[in-house]
Formats: C-alpha cells, structure tokens, sequence
C-alpha cells in the first residue's frame, strides 16, 4: 500500500457520519437533526438516544423535510438532514433550491446509500446523478469523503462552514486508510501519493480503488500521484494544477455519472487553465442494478483495473 | 396600537400601492394581494409583535413566512408602511438591480423577508421548522405564515399538516386564502379541494374561519387563534377572500390573478381607492 496511508479497518462511511454528528452535536448545541424514517440505514441513532429533543423524526416526507431544516436554519439551528442521497437530492431539489439554496440556509444536507454500492436495492435507489445536481445550485458546497474517518471529520467541519452543504457517503464497509486525527479543510484536495507520469484524481469509495492502482502501475514501472479530492465544490484547483504541470495527463475516478461529477469538473478547469489530455472513470450514462457494490463496480468499469486501464489510455495521448 | 378607523386607511393606502406597483412596472398579482390587505394590515400594524430593525432570526419577537409568494406586492406595500425599509423602494418592485423581486428572496437582503418563496407548497414547512426552533429556543412568540388555496394541491403542504399535529407544533397560527381562484380558473374546476375544514381537522388542527375582507372579523379571529396557541394543536384560519377586493372591476374572477392594469384601469382603480399615507 502507500506509504503514509495503511488500511487499518473496515467500516461504512454512514458510520463516520453517525460517529461525526454525535461528536458535532456535544460541541454545538446550535445542532438538530432530522431524519426521513431511515434512522438506523444514517447510524443517527447515537445522535437521536444523546439530544432527543434536538432530533426530528418526519416520516416519509423528504420535501417538508428540506423545509423544516430551512426554518430551523432561519432561527439559528444548524440542521443535519438524513436520508438516502436519491431522496435528498433528485426527489426534493426545488426545495433546496428555493428554500435552502437560495435562500443561504445553513442546512446540511446528510445523504447516505450514494451510488452503485447501495448494492441489492437497485438503480431505483442509486443514485449517480447527485453530485451534478448539486453542485449546479449557486452557493453549494459538494463533499463527497472516502472512509469513515474521513467522513466523520467532514461531519464535524461542516457544523463551522456557514452554508448548505451537500455530504454524500454510502452504505457498505469500506477500507479504513485515513489518519483519524487529519483535520477536514472543505476544499483542500489531498496529496495521497506522489508521481511523475499521470495525475490521478479519486473522490469517495473509488480513493481506495485509485491506491490499488497505483500499486499495480508501480509495478508496471509507471509513477502516478494520486489526489483524494473530497471536496467537488469548491474544487481545490491548486492541487491538480500544479500535479498536471508535472505529469501532462490526468484520470479521474468517481462513483457517479460521467456527465456533471468530478471528472467534469477537472475538465472544465483544464480547459480554462491548462488544456490536459484527461481519461474518466465513471459510470457512462446509465443506470445501474441489483448486485453487490464490488460486483457493481467492477461491471460499471469502476474497478481498480479500469482506473488502470484509463492510465493506460491517457498516456498514450500525452504529447 | 391603530384602531380600526385606521386600520382601514392604511389597507386603502396598501391597495393604492399595490396597483400602483403592479401598473408601473406592468408585471405582477394583483388579484390576491388585494383580496389579503386586510390580513396583512391587521398581522402588521396590529396582531403580530415585531421589531425592527430586521433580524432574520426573529429571536423574541413574533414571525411571518409567506408561502404564496406571488403576492409579494401586498406584502412590500405592508413591509415598507410598517418601517423595514423605505416606502419610496416600491417604486423598483420587480426592475432590475432592486430587492423588491417579482418573488420574495432573502437573496437581495430586503429586511423582513426570511426565506424565498414562489414555487408553491414550500412556506407551511419553514413555518413549523421555525416554530420549532422557537420551541427549542424556550421563545413564546408566535409564528405565522399564509397559504394560498390553490396551493394546497401541492403535496408537500399535507406532509407538514401531518407533521404539525403529530408534533404538537402549537405556536404556528397558519391562514389559508380561501378566495376559490388559481390561474387556470375556479379551484372547484382546476381541482376541488373538498371539504376543507374537514380535511384540515382531520388532521388534527384546530380550525377556524373569518372573512378576510372585513377587518373586525380579522383581528377578532386572530386574537381568537393566538388564545389556542400553547393547547397541543396547531392553528389554521381558512380566510374567505374575494380576490381583488377593492377595486371593482377586478373582484370575483381570477382574471386579475397575474396582469397589471392599463393606465386607464390604474386611474378607475385609484379613484376607488382613498390616498391616505400618501403616494411612494
């Protein structure tokens, strides 16, 4: 594995989520959480038992769910919504539009079972569509962490960014590889390993898959630097700039739609900044399936071995 | 506290503003704003208790959300005659670079707007999201917020019914506009909303009924809504209006649901209309 990063676990993101919120909630009593009847798939159990009264249950209703934060938030509260990312986003969107987006609410908008890795379920409730729409919404920060201690710094740094956040996390145990005590800086990309020949820049569960590629082009006597970018809005521009002056060619890597994730994010700042020949790996729209989140992966061209694959590709277009 | 004597001029003068504003810039909803002055003009210069200047967290003072954002003109004209800003700034109601936009926002920072509102079916929610905060906050002061009719179509406005009753959400006094009319025509015929006061006590609210364009019946009504507050139940008023109340021609049809008037309609209307704060 990398050097400074050793797995050292395995748990789910959700986990961190819960972990953070309990940990947000005991410094900042300004916290409340709401919950659209799926407490325990959000690990907001521990929140709910510590600070009932500050814990909401709304029932199936994710729209008057959206607007209730956006009324806490005017009086002061920093709401905490909790439900999976397909109901946070896609089903309430003119709600976080006109009363949270544009209305600058301080609400968190928690959103778990993101992407392929809800697994069994189906494309019904994965959604790949999320991050686009929500970085499309003037004002909104996009985080998008990769292990549970990654996301449960990001639970607790959201409660200080004065602002709606969207917070994607997903359902299965995940690799642990993230120090514990790393400080969460919204919109600082993280340098995980560096490199000489290709950029590789991963967001959430795919920053584990990006390590094993790295390790398997090592052996194929190629350097990569790999970027753990949590942060898809405000995208740490420095980070890759400077990686691509260095390397020429880059790969993103997410669980997400080709159209409108990371990847065209790093895209559109490329074109602006530094035109760089860029492979993506991610889902090339379509919906997904039942299955197991590695199984899934793997059929959408996530894998490890499609992040290498891409590397392949994108260096034979370096000039 | 203004008597009813001078609660009337004031909504005469709120009315003059509304079709004044709506002429000038041939844009806007006439037709509601009308039907609603009386309710505005009681909530502001009588019913409600609120400080200015503006805070958007309405700590120790009583609150407004209006959901049917549409009849933001009623709402600037009340605004700006209870002093959050200058009654001159309606002159720039829905023009480029003002904080008067077609629909309230927060976004151009207008002191007493706090959330935006437009798309329908949205401001019942903030509404109890604030009244629990107040809660939360031990603040005995009150929330209110209004809806439209039509509005109740939208399905959000049922999940927090729902919401409200089952947490006893008891400082939030909600008034329906109940003047029958959406765009299309009669809410009747666009889609019946049934048996409201049934619907709406099914729920479990407390319901009440006034006539929205007499303003004894209003104040009467309301002070009558705040004596339920703190009882367990939430608070809905369903307020009959006659869209366009006020001006003749525009009464009883949802023609003038979202048209400005002509400058001749704009001199009939005025002439109805007794100046008495004097014009913006």
């Amino acid at each position: 594995m990398l050097t400074d990063f050793q797995i050292t676990g395995k748990k789910a993101t959700r986990d961190g989520f819960g972990a953070g919120l309990l940990e947000a909630g005991q410094h900042n009593a300004s916290i409340v959480g709401l919950c659209a009847d799926l407490t325990g798939s959000l690990k907001m159990n521990a929140f709910q038992d510590a600070y009932p009264d500050r814990f909401f249950q709304v029932g199936i209703a994710e729209a008057n769910m959206m607007g209730l934060a956006a009324g806490l938030a005017t009086v002061g509260k920093i709401p905490y919504t909790g439900t999976f990312a397909n109901f946070s986003t896609g089903r309430v969107y003119d709600q976080i539009r006109q009363s949270i987006a544009y209305s600058h609410k301080n609400v968190k908008i928690c959103a778990s079972h993101a992407g392929l890795t809800l697994g069994e379920d189906g494309a019904t409730h994965q959604i790949l569509e999320d991050i686009g729409l929500m970085k499309m919404l003037p004002g909104m920060t996009v985080i998008n962490p990769c292990d549970y201690n990654q996301t449960k710094a990001a639970t607790i740094a959201i409660a200080e960014h004065h602002g709606p956040v969207y917070l994607r996390f997903g359902r299965p145990g995940w690799p642990i590889f993230m120090p514990d005590n790393q400080p969460f800086v919204i919109g600082k990309g993280i340098m995980m390993q560096e490199g000489t020949d290709v950029t590789i820049v991963a967001t959430g569960h795919l920053v584990a898959y990006a390590m094993q590629a790295v390790e398997k082009l090592k052996e194929q006597g190629i350097s990569a630097e790999l970027i753990n970018i949590h942060t898809i809005k405000p995208l740490d521009e420095e980070i890759i700039l400077d990686s691509v002056s260095k390397t020429k060619c880059l790969v993103s890597a997410e669980e997400h739609q080709r159209h409108g994730g990371l990847g065209d994010s790093i895209a559109q700042l490329l074109a602006r900044k530094n035109p760089t020949p860029q492979e993506y790996v991610a889902v090339n729209d379509s919906f997904g399936e039942s299955g197991k989140p590695d199984e899934l992966l793997i059929k959408y061209g996530l894998g490890p071995e499609d992040i290498v694959s891409a590397v392949q590709e994108v260096l034979k277009r370096k000039g | 506290m203004p008597d009813t004597q001078e609660l009337k001029k004031i909504a005469s003068q709120v009315r003059r503003d509304i079709v004044r504003m709506v002429h000038q810039c041939q844009s806007g909803h006439p037709g509601g704003s009308l039907g609603c002055t009386d309710f505005f003009t009681a909530l502001y210069f009588d019913i409600m208790n609120h400080q200015k200047p503006f805070q958007m967290d309405g700590r120790g003072e009583d609150m407004f959300f209006l959901s049917n954002g549409h009849i933001s003109p009623v709402w600037y004209s009340v605004l700006a005659r209870s002093g959050y800003f200058p009654v001159a700034e309606l002159a720039t109601f829905r023009k480029l670079n003002s904080r008067l936009q077609g629909h309230p926002t927060t976004h151009e920072g207008l002191p007493g707007v706090r959330v935006a509102s437009g798309s329908l079916g949205q401001g019942l929610s903030v509404a109890i999201g604030a009244a629990l905060a107040k809660k939360l906050n031990n603040d005995p002061h009150l929330v209110f917020a209004l809806t439209g009719d039509g509005e109740l179509q939208e399905g959000q406005i049922w999940e927090a019914m729902m919401f409200a009753a089952h947490n006893k959400v008891d400082n939030l006094i909600v008034t329906v506009d109940w003047n029958g009319q959406q765009i299309d025509g009669a809410t009747k015929d666009v889609m019946a909303l049934g048996d409201l006061e049934a619907k709406w006590k099914s729920f479990g609210w407390i319901v009440l009924q006034m006539d929205g364009n007499k303003i004894e019946d209003v104040l009467e009504t309301l002070s009558q809504a705040k004596g339920f507050s703190g009882k367990g139940q939430p608070v809905v008023i369903l307020m009959k209006t006659e869209m366009g109340y006020g001006v003749d021609f525009m009464m009883g049809s949802h023609k003038w649901h979202g048209i400005a008037p002509n400058d001749e309609q704009l001199a009939d209307a005025l002439g109805q209309l007794e100046e008495t704060l004097g014009d913006y």
